[in-house]
């Protein structure tokens, strides 16, 4: 019950890990085509400068809570995917500092370079998280003893590199729904009309995922056992559709929330379908990370429950409010407020 | 070279990078809020001018410490993975609850910070500046107790093949998790001062925004002094603390071979660990080590004979880097001392000024240090007594290691030109003009 609770938590958190660092790393992938001034690439960065420091945090907390909660999972997955992870960790490391060091410097030159950090740091998060979960989600070739017996290059799967188009894709939408809905006038048009055209390529790489899913992997099985779980599938390409009629109507805070569901939905989908595994192993199902051969103590599980239970709704709490206070349209007026 | 030594040397790497940058977030976060609130009090335009200039360095300094810090967390699982799965029942919690309670605070309201200069009222803007050094330090708080147990491990039990967790509040109460946490942090706080200090004296130097900087001296001088005494004081205790815990890492610390009753100091002495004993050995100070370990003269020390070669850790590290620790620790009391007396006349004794100016470094080698004898000192264990270095890596490839070893140096050492060029920048630049 414990350790199924804990699962439970465990995706959710990389649910609301993708949702909030999915619009930053997007736009990130997206601002070098989207912005094509000074000014618009300003306006891009101040559309994210107040909350990307606290969106990465839940990407800590969900990579602390693997630790803590799961923490045989937690030395697998990310020794299993080293070469991948570290790639990851390096293009964090960049955009943060791209996204910290840009605005200091006045000159053109400073400024195109940390735009390129940014670009990189964005993209490939982007591309690799996916390629990571599906990954997951198929399984790894682990042995007896959770020692992954494939390498990087097996991570570049057909399955895995869906697995990464479609996260890309479905930041890539994210991202640009969240720029139409922090500005005004031409830029947030092209961000809308943007996010628009990505859809008809995020559905296709959805269904395709989808139908691919139910090839190599064996996500569907608990879906087809427990018919009721459907509705999480079900509730996903809703969401997808309503982004749509959303984007149709140019209401692009609704679509934003929409596409915000479709990405919790997706990465929820898949962790149900994993359950009770954590990684599957490839190679022989007894090998797998289960939430009964990885999970911690119950009394450690219990106490972080009881830190989960206070701390998370706090953080919430104080994040809503950090949105709230910051969710205006961008102006030239902002721009020039006294940020550093 | 094996992937356990490569990942001794990445970790090491990324931990060092990492801390030079975490002290400075910690006590200057303080002081620039001690700053704002008292300009959101009297207004004083001075006062906010000196809060945004130090705010700036702030931020240069808080954005590495951050995309570092994150290295870390990797860094367990993918190079430490053996030990993560080991000790991951209470360390891996320790730093689940650190990112929940504090890290998320820190950053979320790091953002509010930067971008509510106009949009919130001083007093607003002040109490958010409070709540990032708060969270700051509650978050060193918790990564300085899942460290005191890697050095001290208590309240667990070796079941299911792992440690496990038996009392959470042994593991947060534990004397040795507070002596690390009042150390490590009034080592922050004198280096955070003698930051505040030195570039303070760069402009008092040039007669630049004296009135500014005269001001930004004194709070760090305050600053400075406290936490000097502090750490000085407290770190004989701490010393006590490291004797009854970890008898090997305190005679290493001392080059102490032979166990003795009246175990004495050097006042030089050079080890010799290949033939078990010091080089030369000057001045004794008769019953010193053992007064300082257990506060008695006529105690025995246990010398580092008394453990096989495999238990000992690297002698001459820990011995050269808890000297010049120790030896720092004491030169910055002194210098706190002049500035105190000097604190009225500042302008007119420039040697004092350039002496705090070229001391900017002084603090962080401190720093350094002491975390050389915590870490090596505690070798061959990476948790003391419970589980070896050697056995605690990932089952990877050692090209792997090596290569991400080399990026990291890479990254980290343009990061670091790239730092140094900014802090540079905005000091020259100075503070902004005063509004007319």
């Amino acid at each position: 019950m414990l350790t199924t609770i804990w699962f439970l938590l465990w995706g959710v958190l990389w649910a609301v890990y993708f949702v909030l660092d999915g619009f930053d790393l997007g736009l990130g992938a997206l601002a070098p085509f989207l912005a094509k001034n000074e000014k618009e690439k300003q306006t891009v960065y101040h559309a994210l400068g107040p909350v990307w420091n606290g969106n990465e945090v839940w990407l800590i907390t969900a990579g602390g809570v693997t630790f803590a909660a799961f923490p045989t999972t937690y030395a697998v997955m990310f020794s299993s995917l080293y070469s991948a992870l570290m790639l990851v960790l390096f293009a964090l490391i960049i955009r943060g500092v791209s996204l910290e060091f840009r605005g200091l410097v006045a000159s053109p030159g400073w400024r195109r370079f940390w735009d390129g950090g940014f670009f990189i740091g964005s993209f490939l998060p982007a591309l690799l998280f996916g390629v990571a979960f599906a990954n997951i989600f198929m399984g790894l070739p682990l042995n007896a003893e959770g020692i992954n017996q494939g390498g990087l290059f097996d991570l570049l799967n057909p399955y895995g590199l869906l697995g990464g188009l479609l996260f890309l894709s479905l930041f890539l939408q994210h991202g640009a729904l969240w720029l139409a809905l922090r500005t005004e006038g031409d830029l947030s048009r092209r961000a809308g009309g943007l996010a628009t055209g990505l859809w008809i390529p995020v559905l296709v790489l959805a269904v395709l995922f989808l139908a691919a899913t139910y090839g190599y992997t064996g996500l569907w099985n608990n879906y087809f056992n427990n018919p009721v779980l459907l509705i999480l599938p079900a509730l996903a390409v809703v969401c997808l559709l309503l982004t749509r009629v959303k984007m149709a109507g140019k209401s692009w805070g609704g679509a934003w929330v929409f596409s915000a569901g479709t990405i919790a939905l997706c990465t929820l989908f898949g962790v149900i379908g994993l359950y009770p595994n954590l990684i599957p192993s490839s190679l022989n199902s007894a090998w797998s990370m289960t939430i009964s051969n990885s999970a911690s103590s119950p009394l450690t599980l219990k106490i972080m429950l009881g830190v989960a239970l206070v701390f998370v709704p706090i953080v919430i709490i104080y994040q809503a409010l950090v949105y709230r206070a910051f969710l205006y349209k961008i102006t030239s007026e902002h721009l020039k407020e006294e940020v550093y | 070279m094996d992937a356990v030594f490569l990942s001794r040397l990445q970790f090491a790497a990324a931990t060092f990078f990492h801390f030079l940058f975490v002290p400075l977030t910690l006590g200057l976060s303080i002081l620039i809020a001690i700053l704002e609130t008292r300009y959101a009090r009297t207004q004083d335009q001075e006062l906010y001018r000196a809060a945004r200039f130090w705010g700036k360095i702030f931020l240069i300094n808080f954005a590495v410490g951050v995309v570092t810090g994150i290295t870390l967390e990797f860094q367990f699982g993918t190079n430490w993975s053996r030990y993560s799965a080991y000790v991951g029942d209470i360390f891996g919690s320790l730093l689940a609850i650190e990112a929940t309670v504090a890290f998320f605070l820190e950053s979320t309201f790091i953002g509010v910070w930067i971008y509510g200069w106009k949009r919130f009222s001083p007093k607003a803007h002040a109490t958010v500046i409070w709540l990032v050094a708060g969270a700051s330090n509650i978050s060193a708080f918790w990564i300085l107790i899942a460290n005191a147990w890697m050095q001290h491990p208590v309240g667990y039990a070796i079941r299911n093949g792992r440690a496990e967790l038996t009392d959470f509040m042994a593991v947060v109460t534990q004397p040795f998790a507070w002596h690390t946490i009042l150390h490590t942090l009034s080592g922050a706080y004198i280096l955070s001062a003698f930051f505040m200090m030195g570039i303070s004296a760069w402009f008092l130097l040039r007669k630049k925004e004296v009135s500014l900087f005269t001001r930004s001296f004194k709070l760090g001088l305050t600053f400075g002094l406290i936490f000097s005494l502090v750490a000085v004081i407290h770190g004989h205790y701490n010393g006590g603390e490291v004797a009854a815990t970890q008898p090997t890492k305190l005679a290493a610390m001392e080059s102490h071979w032979e166990t003795q009753k009246n175990a004495p100091i050097y006042l030089l002495a050079i080890p010799d660990p290949a033939n078990e004993r010091n080089a030369v050995e000057i001045g004794p100070l008769p019953g010193l080590l053992s007064l300082l370990a257990y506060h008695s003269p006529s105690a025995e020390v246990k010398g580092l004979k008394a453990w096989p070669k495999e238990e000992r850790p690297p002698v001459t590290l820990v011995f050269a880097a808890f000297k010049i620790m120790v030896g720092l620790g004491f030169l910055f009391v002194l210098l706190m001392i002049i500035g105190w007396i000097l604190r009225h006349r500042l302008v007119e004794a420039p040697w004092y000024l350039k002496i705090m100016l070229y001391a900017i470094p002084l603090p962080y080698i401190a720093i350094q240090a002491g975390w050389v004898v915590t870490e090596v000192g505690r070798q061959p264990w990476i948790v003391y007594g419970v589980m070896k270095t050697a056995q605690a890596a990932s089952p990877v490839a050692a090209s792997q290691v090596g290569i991400t070893l080399a990026a990291f140096v890479v990254v980290y050492s343009i990061i670091a030109l790239f730092y140094l060029y900014l802090i540079r920048r905005t000091v020259v630049n100075g503070p902004e003009p005063a509004k007319v």
